[in-house]
């Protein structure tokens, strides 16, 4: 059968789009020929910096014959409406079908399309292929109106060897490539895949990025071990050089002595950045060689291009330890914090202020989570202090990716605790859903504290995500609080520190420029005038998050002065963006989404950790038979009470009359009530959901013996209500454990 | 339609690079030597060869010969040096790759011709570099322009692992689509020069024939002015004349953009496009000193560049209305 081969040669492309370009175009041409109607066989795409390949197997050497049917108007619709339909299939009123529907006489059109060669197809599939093709950024050339990554060179298209003739923008499809731009870049033609890649290959281009990324790894490990070191591992830096060159040739080379002593993520980083080195390390893990790859063997073996690297490399480390050096000398001269202090001229955000600001209203939250994570509250408070203050350092201006990691090192140059400097580095963390979670007590309070001052901020400010616009990262912020909170089995309302975090940031914006969001809580603030800057005015507002804080506050209370309706709101609204988070995290793990919003539905869910125990004990309830028996009891109980407070227009309240009750099947179902409902009390308030949910299992029996014998629907009016009420109470003491109604059965 | 004055390679025998230089590809021993092989070069590839403009600009694109001629629909083909300023760098002299004061070679050719990584490729083999030993790459580099208005897409050029030029498809200058679109390239001359002459230190670099009668080096030309001058960008310059003299440009600028089109002494239509540019110019380079000077905060930073950006838009609007942007005329 037929195959089909596909070669968009072009000038170089971004390495880092080749990835999604390969399956952009295989996805793309796939989809032409399904809505042709072709079948095909495997397709595989390949790239090289100066192309995109797609190879396609057993294609048919014509496309079906296709018989399209398509409804048209009544045949007693207005003229318009059937010039339209005439319009759009291409055919005249004798040519349509006049066919008996429900509605009457309707005209149908079956539009014939005869099947023809499949390169007929194709010449008017891969243009469009080309002209839609969804780069990230694109560019015009020349005179032309086409866009492409990078200007095109020229479009190689072959079935079964023949080219499909096609041609876009001016240029032709045809069978020429071209190997090597720097060995052999004279255009030679192709007949086939095999033909095409010995001719690529036989010109210094190996056209598989995956032969290319396993040679390449293949060779630097050998090249290390020749030089007694071991190559870093480095699984993205391999894939984007591989999408740099076409003829892999990895050279080694030394670094300096005078530069090993720079910390080796400082070396790794700045040779991986800006000359996409792999690093190489000896046995006390010192960096001390770097493995560049080249696009061409060199005829004096490589000599000259590792010379030419090391040089340009001598250069980047000389900056590098110059701005270590000048950093180390800075904080061990003044320490970390008046390395912070120079943070008050840096904006965070505009209408969040500097990141001095921040930092202070970090500090203040990591002392106020000390009692939740049991840290100690001056050494959380002057890690938050100095986390930040790398910021302010030439090396991380430079190099941006080192933040946090430049944090610890300065710290322990200026001879702070262990734990400081931990949680320097570790305070950004978890970045992402496989990122490790800091677990040292001081590293937690500041990372939570990090990222719930940013999620209040852009709350406060009304910066929200949307949709897939997410600029400030504020889901994986979200996504780290959770995975912070259960992870170190963190007890809390989290509602408390986000109310007091936002809080914080009203007040500091509303100094700015006041906004609706805090209006209460300046009213509240009125009273205090500006005697010593505002002391007294700062020391009613911490006392206000002091209390707030207490053990007795919550949400669900009244709370303090300083707290509106808005603000209340906006905490809400922001503790539902975590639970939406959640969700998401749960489900990943195989929690089902159902069984979450059956706990959420419950209200005050605010406490992660005994969230997710509630939800793990009723998904093994659920597994169990007598869950999933007396869900479907509840189901039953709620199915009736729904249609019964449908037609009544009034909820059915749970407050059955036991004199009322006539069979022994009603008693015992009361008495059952009755002892579930005193079993499950306890239990929850002692957090064991299984044994609440196991004291619910107690109630499966009685439900259906209920069902079994006890007409709901009695003919005594008096009767049947009191019945209701009885199923009312089934829902209501369910209900103390989980809303069983979000649960799907 | 109006073709590219650019001759093209002998194609049909695959685009061997700088077919008629093969005799020049020994190792040039100067800076200057390098700077005529460039120049020898581009003029043979058709190129008019331009010189310097004569104002104080941070790089070889500021010249008109390349942002306003990347506007409209004429085609144009350029190449020049353009010494380049840039008073953040300045480093006294002393440090080995950094110079306040340095030089670009630009070329600018509309339409990008289809062989314009070829003709790249034979320049850097006219200056010597064997691509038998030497690895070249082409790696993806976005410029962007916040003055100027403009952006383009194209790559840095490594050798060995040094970028050594930017080869740019031009897409906007001065907030216009470019059509047709612009091919540049900048070298970064002295980078470039110290990399094929095999020197560490930018002021130990020959000037002139290290053999001639007086043999000068970068130093002996520079090394006293790269001091001079670091001393009076960083702490001398007076930030008040600055900031006035910022503000004139660019009052300058709008005055002259505001004036009629039709010269009352002549009765002609003279739009004073070039005579407004020279004014964002000189803006542009008067907030770089006050820049060096320290006197612009992160925020103020952008509300400079924001200034300098509606010149040149105006600017380049003005030149699209004149007879080499593209304008009939009148």
């Amino acid at each position: 059968m037929p195959d089909l081969l596909l070669e968009i040669l072009s000038e170089e492309i971004p390495a880092r789009m080749q990835a999604k370009a390969r399956a952009d175009l295989q996805a793309m041409v796939l989809k032409g020929l399904d809505e042709a109607g072709v079948a095909h066989g495997a397709a595989q795409a390949f790239s090289t910096p100066r192309r995109l390949t797609l190879h396609i197997e057993g294609l048919p050497a014509r496309t079906p014959d296709l018989s399209e049917e398509r409804k048209g108007p009544r045949t007693d619709a207005p003229e318009k409406a059937l010039a339209g339909f005439l319009r759009s299939t291409g055919l005249t009123v004798d040519q349509l079908e006049r066919r008996d529907d429900k509605k009457g006489e309707i005209f149908f059109a079956v539009i014939e399309k005869p099947g023809r060669p499949v390169a007929e197809a194709l010449a008017e599939i891969i243009p469009g292929v080309i002209r839609g093709f969804p780069w990230p950024k694109s560019m015009r050339w020349g005179t032309g109106d086409l866009r492409w990554v990078r200007p095109l060179t020229s479009i190689l298209c072959l079935l079964d060897g023949e080219v499909v003739p096609f041609e876009v923008d001016g240029y032709v499809a045809g069978d020429e490539t071209r190997g090597h731009r720097m060995v052999d870049p004279v255009p030679f033609a192709v007949s086939g895949l095999d033909d095409y890649r010995q001719g690529l290959l036989a010109r210094k281009v190996i056209l598989d990025p995956a032969e290319r990324e396993s040679l390449i790894l293949q060779r630097a490990v050998g090249l290390c071990e020749g030089q007694g070191v071991s190559l870093l591992d480095d699984p993205a830096l391999l894939r984007e050089v591989a999408g740099l060159v076409e003829w892999p040739v990895p050279l080694i080379g030394a670094i300096e002595d005078e530069f090993r002593a720079l910390p080796p993520e400082v070396l790794q980083t700045s040779m991986r950045e800006h000359q996409k080195y792999f690093s190489a390390v000896d046995k006390t893990g010192r960096v001390t060689h770097f493995v560049a790859v080249a696009n061409v063997e060199g005829a004096d073996g490589g000599e000259t291009i590792v010379k030419g690297n090391a040089k340009v490399l001598r250069a980047r480390l000389a900056d590098a330890k110059f701005f270590w050096e000048n950093d180390l000398r800075a904080v061990e001269r003044a320490g970390l914090e008046d390395m912070a202090a120079s943070l008050t001229s840096v904006t965070f955000h505009n209408k969040l202020g500097s990141q001095a600001e921040r930092v202070d209203r970090i500090a203040a939250l990591s002392r106020d989570l000390c009692p939740v994570t049991h840290a100690d509250p001056a050494l959380a408070e002057q890690a938050a202090r100095v986390c930040k203050a790398d910021l302010a350092s030439e090396m991380v201006y430079e190099f941006p990716e080192l933040q946090g990691l430049m944090g610890r090192y300065y710290a322990e140059a200026a001879n702070l605790d262990p734990s400081v400097a931990l949680a320097a580095e570790q305070h950004y963390s978890p970045l992402g859903p496989s990122d490790t979670v800091p677990s040292d007590p001081i590293a937690v309070s500041v990372a939570l504290a990090d990222k719930i001052d940013t999620l209040a901020g852009f709350w406060a400010i009304e910066e929200k995500p949307t949709g897939s616009k997410d600029p400030f990262a504020l889901r994986r912020a979200a996504l780290g609080v959770i995975r912070l909170v259960l992870e170190n089995g963190l007890r809390m309302r989290l509602s408390q520190p986000v109310g007091v975090a936002l809080m914080r940031h009203v007040y500091l914006i509303g100094r700015r420029d006041a906004v609706a969001l805090g209006e209460p809580l300046f009213d509240a603030l009125e009273q205090f005038g500006d005697e010593g800057g505002g002391a007294e005015r700062r020391a009613h507002f911490e006392s206000l998050i002091a209390h707030f804080l207490s053990p007795e506050s919550g949400m669900a209370e009244q709370l303090d002065p300083g707290f509106g309706d808005e603000m209340r709101a906006t905490v809400a609204d922001l503790l539902s963006f975590i639970a939406d988070r959640l969700k998401v995290l749960l489900r990943d793990r195989g929690v089902r989404h159902d069984l979450i919003d059956a706990v959420y539905a419950l209200g005050g869910q605010d406490d992660l950790v005994l969230l997710v125990k509630r939800v793990d004990a009723l998904q093994a309830f659920l597994g169990t038979e007598d869950g999933a028996n007396l869900l479907a009891g509840y189901k039953r109980a709620a199915n009736i009470l729904a249609a019964e407070e449908k037609k009544e227009k009034a909820t059915i309240v749970p407050i059955p009359d036991p004199s009322l009750a006539e069979l022994d099947e009603e008693r015992a179902l009361f008495a059952a009530l009755a002892s579930a409902e005193a079993a499950t009390a306890p239990a929850i308030a002692a957090e064991d959901f299984g044994a609440a949910m196991g004291s619910l299992a107690s109630l499966r029996a009685p439900i259906d013996a209920f069902f079994d014998k006890v007409t709901v629907n009695a003919d005594d009016p008096a009767l049947r209500v009191n019945r209701l009420a009885l199923l009312a109470r089934i829902r209501e003491v369910t209900g103390r454990v989980a809303n069983f109604a979000k649960i799907e059965s | 339609m109006r073709g590219s004055t650019i001759r093209r390679g002998d194609r049909s025998s695959g685009d061997r690079y700088g077919e008629t230089m093969t005799e020049t590809t020994t190792t040039p021993r100067s800076f200057q030597e390098i700077i005529l092989r460039l120049q020898a070069y581009w003029a043979a590839k058709g190129c008019a060869v331009l010189q310097p403009y004569d104002m104080e600009v941070g790089a070889g694109t500021f010249h008109p010969a390349t942002t306003l001629r990347a506007l409209g629909p004429n085609p144009w083909a350029a190449a020049y040096v353009q010494p380049s300023r840039r008073p953040t760098d300045g480093r006294y002299g002393e440090n080995p790759n950094r110079l306040q004061h340095y030089y670009q070679y630009q070329v600018l050719i509309k339409p990008s011709p289809p062989d314009l990584q070829d003709l790249y490729l034979g320049s850097l083999k006219a200056i010597g570099i064997d691509f038998a030993v030497h690895d070249i790459r082409f790696v993806e580099d976005d410029w962007e322009s916040p003055t100027l208005g403009a952006w383009g897409l194209g790559w840095e050029v490594w050798v060995d692992g040094m970028e050594v030029s930017q080869f740019t498809y031009f897409q906007q200058v001065g907030g216009h689509d470019c059509r047709p679109v612009s091919g540049e390239l900048t070298y970064g001359l002295e980078r470039l020069a110290m990399y094929v002459l095999g020197v560490d230190h930018v002021m130990e670099m020959p000037f002139n024939d290290p053999d001639a009668p007086i043999p000068l080096s970068y130093g002996d030309v520079f090394r006293q002015t790269e001091g001079e001058y670091s001393r009076w960008n960083f702490d001398v310059a007076d930030t008040a004349t600055l900031l006035r003299h910022f503000e004139d440009a660019e009052a300058e600028c709008k005055r002259i953009l505001s004036a009629e089109a039709v010269d009352p002494k002549t009765g002609k239509t003279i739009v004073m496009a070039h005579p407004a540019y020279d004014q964002a110019i000189k803006a542009s380079h008067r907030f770089n000193l006050l820049d060096a000077r320290g006197v612009i905060s992160v925020t103020e930073r952008q509300a400079y560049i924001a200034r300098v950006r509606t010149l040149s838009k105006a600017c380049a609007d003005a030149f699209l209305a004149t007879p080499a942007g593209g304008a009939e005329a009148a």
